[in-house]
Parts: C-alpha cells; sequence; structure tokens
C-alpha cells in the first residue's frame, strides 16, 4: 500500500506555459526515506508544492494516505534551506508555532500548554538544543537554527516530512552532524520522508530510495534502492558499497547534463 | 569614539548653531524685522509665554488628532494594500498621485467643507501624515517569505492566521519607524492649514505676527513647533526600540 503515489502528473505554473515537471511516477511507502536529487531547476521543488497541496496538478493524480491530493495536508511537516525562523519568538515558541495553527491542538492549546511546551522542549534535547529554548534566532548558529527548524516541522507529529536542501547552506561538518541528527530522529519515532538535495552522499546516506529527475521539464529517470545496512554510521560512507552508489547517480546525473 | 561625546552631540550642535546665529545678527548689525538674534526671540517667548503655550496647545492636540486617525487609517489600507496582491496593484497609482498632491493646496477646499478652525487642521494632518504608514505596512507585509508562508498554508492556515502570527509582527518594526515619520509630518500639515484656516494655533500665531512684523515672535513659533516635533520623534523612537527590539538586536547577545 503506497502512502504518496504520483500517477503521471504534469505541472505547468503558468496554464499552458512550460512544464515544470513532466508525466512523473512515484511511489512511497508509509514510513520510508526517500530522496530526489537532480540538476537545479529540475522541479524537485515542484514536487513538495504537490505532496503539500500548495500546487494542483495540470495532469494526472496525486495520492496522500489513499486521498487524491485536493488542498493543505495536516499531516505534512516542511523545512526548508532557510530556516525561516521568526525572530521575534524564542525558539520554544518558534517550534511550537504549528501547534498554534494544527487541530487538534490549536484548540487545545490553552488548556494543554504545559504538556505541549514539555514535548517541544523534550523535542529539542533531542537534536541536541537543551538550554538555547528561551534563545532567540540571532542567538543560534546556522546549524542550530536548522535543527529548531526541522523540531517546527515535526512537532505537530505530521507523518510525513519534507526537505527541501535543508542543509545546503551549512559547512560540511554541520551538514553531517545533521544528517545524523535526522537519521536519530526518523530511526526513533518513523515518519515518511521526502527529501530534495542535490548532494549524492546526503541521499545515499539517509535514504531508502533515490530518484534521480532530469532537467526541466522535470522527468524521473532512475528510481535506485539503497540497499545499506541500518542504522547508517557515518563510516558507511567511507565503504566501497557506498561510494558505488554515488558514483552510479553521479553518471546518471552527467547524462541529464549532458543530453 | 567617547560615549560622553556621542551624547552631547546634538546638544553642542544645536548650542553652536545659536551662538552662530547669534554672532551674525550682532556682526553683521541685521536688522530685527529681516532677522531677529535668538536672545531677541528668546526675550518674546518669555514675554508672550501664556499666548504661545495656549497656541502651541492647540497646535499640538490638532497634530496628534491627525495623527491618530492617520496611523488608524494607514493601518488599516497599510493591512489590506499589503496582503492582496491585487489591491496593491490596484490602490497604489492612486495613493501615489494622491500623495503628490501639495495638501496646501488642498486646504481651501476643506475650507470650504468644513469652514475655518480645527477640523481642517486636522484633517490636514492626517492627509499629510498617512501615506508614509500605508507604505511601511504594506512593505513589511508584502515582503514575507514566501517559503515561510508555505510552510503555514500547508499546516492549513487562513490567510487571517498568517497575517496574525507572521504578517503583523513582521511588519512592526517597519510601522514603528513609520510612526516617526508621520509625526513630524502631522505637525506641518496642521501648521500650513493654521497658517491658512484658523484663528488658533501656531501656524495663526506666525501668521499674525507677521504681519504685524513682528519677526522674533514669528521665530518664536518657528522654534516651538521644532521642539514638539523633535520630542514626540524621540518619543516614538524610544516605542520604537521598546515593542521591536528583536529587530535592533546588537550582534553580541541578548537584546
Amino acid at each position: 500500500m503506497s502512502f504518496v503515489k504520483f500517477e503521471n502528473v504534469d505541472l505547468a505554473y503558468a496554464p499552458g506555459g512550460a512544464l515544470a515537471i513532466e508525466d512523473v511516477s512515484l511511489d512511497v511507502r508509509e514510513g520510508e526515506f526517500v530522496a530526489v536529487v537532480g540538476p537545479s531547476g529540475c522541479g524537485k521543488s515542484t514536487l513538495m508544492k504537490l505532496i503539500s497541496g500548495l500546487r494542483m496538478p495540470s495532469g494526472g493524480y496525486v495520492y496522500v494516505d489513499g486521498r487524491q491530493v485536493g488542498g493543505p495536508l495536516k499531516i505534512v511537516g516542511m523545512a526548508f534551506q532557510n530556516a525561516n525562523l521568526l525572530p521575534w519568538r524564542t525558539t520554544l515558541d518558534n517550534v511550537m508555532l504549528p501547534l498554534e495553527i494544527v487541530e487538534p491542538y490549536r484548540s487545545t492549546l490553552k488548556k494543554e500548554r504545559p504538556r505541549y511546551e514539555a514535548e517541544a522542549r523534550q523535542l529539542l534535547a533531542r537534536v541536541g538544543l537543551a538550554g538555547f529554548e528561551d534563545k532567540f534566532p540571532w542567538e543560534l548558529s546556522g546549524g542550530m537554527q536548522q535543527r529548531a527548524s526541522i523540531c517546527r516541522a515535526l512537532i505537530h507529529q505530521p507523518r510525513l516530512l519534507m526537505l527541501d536542501e535543508p542543509f545546503g547552506a551549512l559547512d560540511a561538518f554541520t551538514r553531517e552532524e545533521l544528517w545524523c541528527m535526522l537519521r536519530d530522529l526518523w530511526q526513533l519515532q518513523p515518519f515518511t520522508v521526502i527529501l530534495v538535495t542535490h548532494d549524492l552522499r546526503e541521499a545515499v546516506f539517509l535514504a531508502d530510495t533515490v530518484y534521480v529527475m532530469s532537467k526541466r521539464p522535470g522527468r524521473v529517470l532512475v528510481r535506485r534502492e539503497i540497499d545499506l545496512p541500518r542504522p547508517r554510521d557515518l563510516d558507511v560512507t567511507y565503504t566501497d558499497a557506498f561510494a558505488g552508489y554515488v558514483h552510479e547517480l553521479r553518471e546518471h546525473i552527467g547524462r541529464v547534463r549532458a543530453s | 569614539m567617547k560615549p560622553n561625546l556621542v551624547k552631547a552631540a546634538p546638544w553642542l550642535v544645536v548650542a553652536g548653531m545659536f551662538l552662530l546665529w547669534e554672532l551674525i545678527c550682532i556682526g553683521f548689525d541685521v536688522p530685527e524685522f529681516l532677522l531677529p538674534a535668538p536672545s531677541a526671540v528668546w526675550h518674546v517667548g518669555v514675554e508672550q509665554f501664556e499666548p504661545i503655550m495656549m497656541h502651541a496647545t492647540q497646535t499640538f492636540l490638532t497634530t496628534l488628532a491627525g495623527f491618530a486617525i492617520a496611523v488608524l487609517v494607514g493601518l488599516l489600507i497599510g493591512m489590506a494594500v499589503g496582503s492582496s496582491p491585487l489591491l496593491y496593484r490596484a490602490m497604489y497609482p492612486l495613493l501615489v498621485g494622491f500623495n503628490s498632491i501639495p495638501k496646501v493646496a488642498f486646504v481651501p477646499v476643506l475650507v470650504v467643507w468644513f469652514g475655518i478652525g480645527t477640523v481642517p487642521a486636522i484633517l490636514t494632518a492626517f492627509l499629510i501624515s498617512f501615506f508614509p504608514v500605508v507604505v511601511n505596512v504594506a512593505t513589511g507585509l508584502a515582503t514575507l517569505e514566501p517559503e515561510l508562508e508555505d510552510v503555514l498554508r500547508s499546516l492549513g492556515a487562513s490567510r487571517l492566521d498568517i497575517l496574525a502570527k507572521v504578517g503583523l509582527p513582521r511588519a512592526m518594526p517597519y510601522f514603528f519607524a513609520s510612526l516617526k515619520v508621520a509625526i513630524t509630518l502631522a505637525f506641518v500639515g496642521s501648521v500650513i492649514a493654521e497658517t491658512v484656516a484658523s484663528n488658533l494655533g501656531i501656524g495663526y500665531l506666525m501668521m499674525s505676527a507677521s504681519s504685524s512684523m513682528n519677526m522674533p515672535l514669528v521665530f518664536a513659533g518657528l522654534i516651538v513647533i521644532g521642539v514638539m516635533g523633535v520630542v514626540m520623534y524621540e518619543l516614538f523612537a524610544f516605542v520604537e526600540k521598546r515593542m521591536t527590539s528583536w529587530a535592533h538586536r546588537n550582534p553580541n547577545g541578548a537584546a
């Protein structure tokens, strides 16, 4: 039973205009970790908008949890390359923002505030931000802001987490730390992840399945399952098997470029 | 730089200006009906303290009334224009055109409508000062990061939710910055209207003083307006800092 399903999806931003993605079909299981890679401008971010219901497809069908997507889905959490924390809120209040919007939290927030706050603190502690709850975003480093941003995406316990190049603006060491943070979060309490990235090592290290997309209009060129044992450690990135996957994907990307 | 010098600098500049002015008047023997020396202005100010204060109070209250309407109307129009791209496109040329009309030219119209007195002055203060509020609030709302909007919309947030949770708090620094500009403009508006169409207020006082060639009194009026403007500007600068400290954070840590 697939959790997210694309059937021959096309999307043109302007009616009758150039297609951003063309004939995309995907199948994602519940709890699966999927990475989507491709050259820039291949419509990776468009995929996210389709899944979250912010955009309707021009052709084809998008199903999430067995139902056709017809508007914003509350079971989705999102994080982007830019952490986008609100500078007038503390880290804790930033993380709790979705609870002020999504039901059933929204109507119970007043009564249950202490409980939700405890949950938010626990989540922050799990990503290594214990002690930073009352700091403002500008007092955090880039990596810490991104951790908080991911907490915000997870606080309402979404079944689907969508990440649009969330680690793209970070330095290499911080990025690897955050890979492990995301891996641990996902392994502790599995949810479905769709990670859009252009870092092949990131895709292979984290994902169960990697999709390679072509340049505009985006099409799915390859679907590759990553058969590395879990839990994966950073050491796995230095093995031959890992290098093999990265190399193979790189060749597909190379072909995309050349064509 | 020494912090004491920075603190004292504005006072030194003002004192220096008055000193220079006094010296020029004495040195070139400028007649009083052209440019009165600060000492002469001071003298008139002390002598006529009560009438000046009465007119100043009138101007001050007129300005505050016009300013209050401007803030309210500016906030509403700014919110409407800033949160809807359609309204933004539709209203902007009209607003800009309206703002380009010199308000002095509009005062006679107001007089025809409302007669001589306080009402035209309040309305002129309002008309001249609402535009910066509109522009700033609209800018604050319209420059919301699209990703942030996506995050909220994907959670099912309504437009009102987005406005309340993100749009308005984010527009607050712009709003408070515009208040500083608007209050000084409001003084300009009310004094303009008073010179043309009132028998009360600093504007009227200056008008009648100049027609009797009482230049020291004219300058006393100018200085009173200037002082009121600076005081109100500083007040709103202070409010701005208190209300939106997150936007004026210092890079070394807590604001």
